[in-house]
């Protein structure tokens, strides 16, 4: 054929990510796989310290200045290996293909640029427009995330805004070369409540409009139900259960993913004490050999110290990995 | 009987423009607030962020000083009171704050940390009986002695908050004052602290004020909740009653925009809307903006919501129906 088999979709494969400490690089995140697709949702999900930011972020290479090195695998997109890439396309790519909206909009936002400027360079370092037209596809993308008086908005400056337009306005710089692929880390959790349900209301609008593949970051499993499609769940560096969304919330099967479910306050009667994971996420670094849940995990066996795959336990693509459910069943091990 | 009470509180922080002259109208950020707080209950105070729950707080804990209003604790005057006799009710209100962290002095170590309020409150103690106390607080709050001598910055957020807490508590205070305690944790380190807090509670006969703008948080502890909205209290009411049926509008959009439990509850993405506004009403109900029942008489309301005893109130001319 002589063509190269190029699907579309961007690819993380087995990837190992490292952090610096006086003591040289620790390692951080191991064997991290999931693929995202054009049109999907992908939650990932987990407590802080487990990997999901330095995933995230490794997608574009954004820790390397931070000293984050990769160990082992790939990040492909449409099968070129992002971490090969030159100065140049890794630029193209972040922002172009792949863009992000972070957590914190007030930090992502340049205080002394007015929203126009930013936005208008945004679009201009990817797409070939003058200004005018720059310009115009600004107050376009603003509207289209629901800010009203466009015009009038782009001569602002980011402290003039509320959180919830700030972030609005990322999401629409976002948007600004009209991206595949967009990495959405923690994109609700500084924003009030009544201003997260529309963010996700407008992501989960733009995501189907645009046929984006979307990358969810988050800590709250409330984001997950509301915009994924499918879930994957880190714990300590790794993914420990995957599968479709409803798979994981009708029957979550790794004892980590129903022991975090189950102690969310709602969960639970008002009063009653609420059921806890007892100890603490451990240190990068420190996890236990094997299953890296076993020393906080009522169900540990002796098996538990050894190697466990992700498919240890599988059901229709639902992955868990945990010897005690692949022995047992899912409905024997009760969380 | 009521342990603390406040009334009618009021605070402007001044906004000046560069050249020191006053920049527009200002909002109040406490507008007329009253609250009661009785032994050993829970009062939890919800709203966004610019609402007046943390200032409500402030002004109670005396850190900034109300324009106007009062705080009683115990019978007496807290707002009047200062020098020796402010220090000595002092310890009868202690505060948790979000960020341990910040709150905790990075250069001394958790055993003086922890010590300090005793210096404070019980000069007739010794470094050691100092020690000694600290030490059977943070015990009792999940740490072990070997935290005594370390610094803050060794600690996972849980149990700085954990710290926070013994902190608080080793004086023997009677109200605790909480402004969103466990929402800079993760779910599973929050539920251990909402179980400990709950344990201290009734081992202590403790009276919570827990500033929250989390209602999962709110339901699972509050016995009252007062609903705040741009400085003033808009609804009052027992925990059942007002999440079973809220009366104010905004309560009610608060109670929406909760995060949903399950994928199947789940409504379709919606193009933005332009109900979607942000903003208060500068005068009459501040919420009108924003409310989809408003009607022209709600130009006119100035009504005042006061969270105590068991009442149910809210400040609309429209309520929903209960």
């Amino acid at each position: 054929m002589g063509l190269r088999h190029t699907p579309a979709m961007l690819e993380v494969r087995q990837l190992s990510l490292a952090v610096p400490s006086p003591r040289g690089p620790l390692p951080a995140v191991s064997d991290v796989s999931f693929t995202l697709q054009p049109g999907r949702v992908l939650g990932l999900v987990g407590e802080s310290g487990c990997g999901k930011t330095l995933t995230a972020q490794a997608i574009l290479r954004l820790g390397e200045h931070q000293g984050i090195v990769r160990t082992g695998g790939a990040v492909l997109l449409d099968g070129d290996d992002v971490f090969a890439m030159d100065e140049l396309p890794l630029r193209r790519m972040r922002g172009g293909r792949v863009a992000m909206v972070f957590q914190e909009p007030m930090t992502a936002l340049n205080p002394v640029f007015s929203i126009g400027s930013q936005m208008t360079e945004v679009i201009r370092l990817h797409l070939k427009l003058d200004k005018a037209a720059a310009r115009a596809r600004a107050v376009q993308l603003l509207q289209d995330v629901g800010l009203q008086d466009a015009e009038e908005l782009l001569s602002r400056y980011p402290d003039e805004l509320s959180g919830g337009m700030r972030q609005r306005v990322l999401i629409a710089m976002a948007m600004g070369a009209d991206p595949d692929y967009i990495i959405a880390d923690e994109p609700t959790t500084a924003l009030d409540v009544s201003v997260q349900k529309r963010i996700i209301r407008l992501l989960r609008h733009l995501q189907k409009k645009r046929n984006l593949g979307m990358l969810l970051v988050t800590h709250d499993f409330g984001m997950v139900a509301e915009l994924a499609d499918d879930v994957a769940v880190m714990y300590a560096g790794e993914i420990v259960e995957s599968g479709s969304v409803s798979q994981l919330f009708d029957r979550p099967a790794h004892p980590y993913t129903r022991a975090l479910m189950g102690c969310r306050p709602g969960v639970s009667e008002p009063g009653e004490p609420l059921p806890v994971i007892a100890g603490n996420v451990p240190n990068p670094g420190a996890w236990a050999e094997g299953c890296r849940f076993a020393p906080r995990c009522r169900w540990a066996v002796d098996a538990c110290r050894q190697k466990i795959p992700l498919d240890a336990w599988q059901d229709k693509g639902h992955l868990a990995r945990c010897v005690c459910v692949a022995a047992v069943g899912r409905d024997e091990v009760v969380a | 009987m009521s342990l603390l009470t406040a009334k009618n509180l009021r605070k402007v922080f001044g906004r000046t423009g560069f050249w020191g002259k006053a920049a527009g109208k200002v909002m109040p950020a406490v507008d007329d607030v009253s609250l009661e707080l009785g032994e050993g209950e829970t009062l939890a105070i919800v709203g966004e962020s610019g609402s007046g729950k943390s200032t409500t707080a402030r002004l109670i804990m005396r850190l900034i000083e109300p324009d106007a209003g009062s705080v009683e604790m115990m019978g007496e005057d807290f707002t009047a009171l200062s020098g020796k006799t402010l220090r000595r009710m002092r310890r009868h209100i202690q505060m948790v704050f979000q960020d341990p962290f910040a709150s905790l002095n990075p250069r001394m170590r958790i055993a003086e940390t922890v010590g300090e309020g005793l210096r404070v409150h019980q000069p007739e103690l010794s470094a050691a009986q100092r020690r000694e106390r600290a030490a059977a607080m943070l015990a009792r709050c999940g740490l072990d002695e070997q935290v005594l001598d370390r610094y803050p910055h060794q600690f996972s957020g849980g149990q700085r908050q954990r710290i926070g807490i013994a902190r608080a508590l080793v004086v023997q205070p009677k109200v605790l004052v909480l402004d969103e305690p466990v929402s800079a944790l993760d779910v599973s380190v929050q539920a251990q602290i909402l179980n400990l807090l709950r344990e201290l509670q009734g081992e202590f006969g403790l009276s919570y004020l827990f500033i929250s703008h989390d209602l999962a948080v709110i339901r699972h502890i509050a016995d009252r909740v007062a609903v705040m909205f741009a400085g003033r209290i808009v609804e009052h009411g027992q925990a059942a009653d007002l999440f079973a049926a809220p009366r104010h509008p905004y309560t009610a959009s608060l109670l929406e925009a909760r995060p949903i439990a399950h994928p199947s509850e789940r409504n379709g993405g919606s193009a933005p809307n332009v109900r979607d506004r942000e903003g208060v009403a500068p005068e009459g109900c501040a919420f009108r903006l924003r409310c989809a029942h408003a009607r022209e008489d709600c130009a006119t309301l100035d009504a005042r919501v006061a969270a105590v005893g068991d009442q149910r109130e809210y400040a609309c001319l429209h309520p929903l129906k209960s």
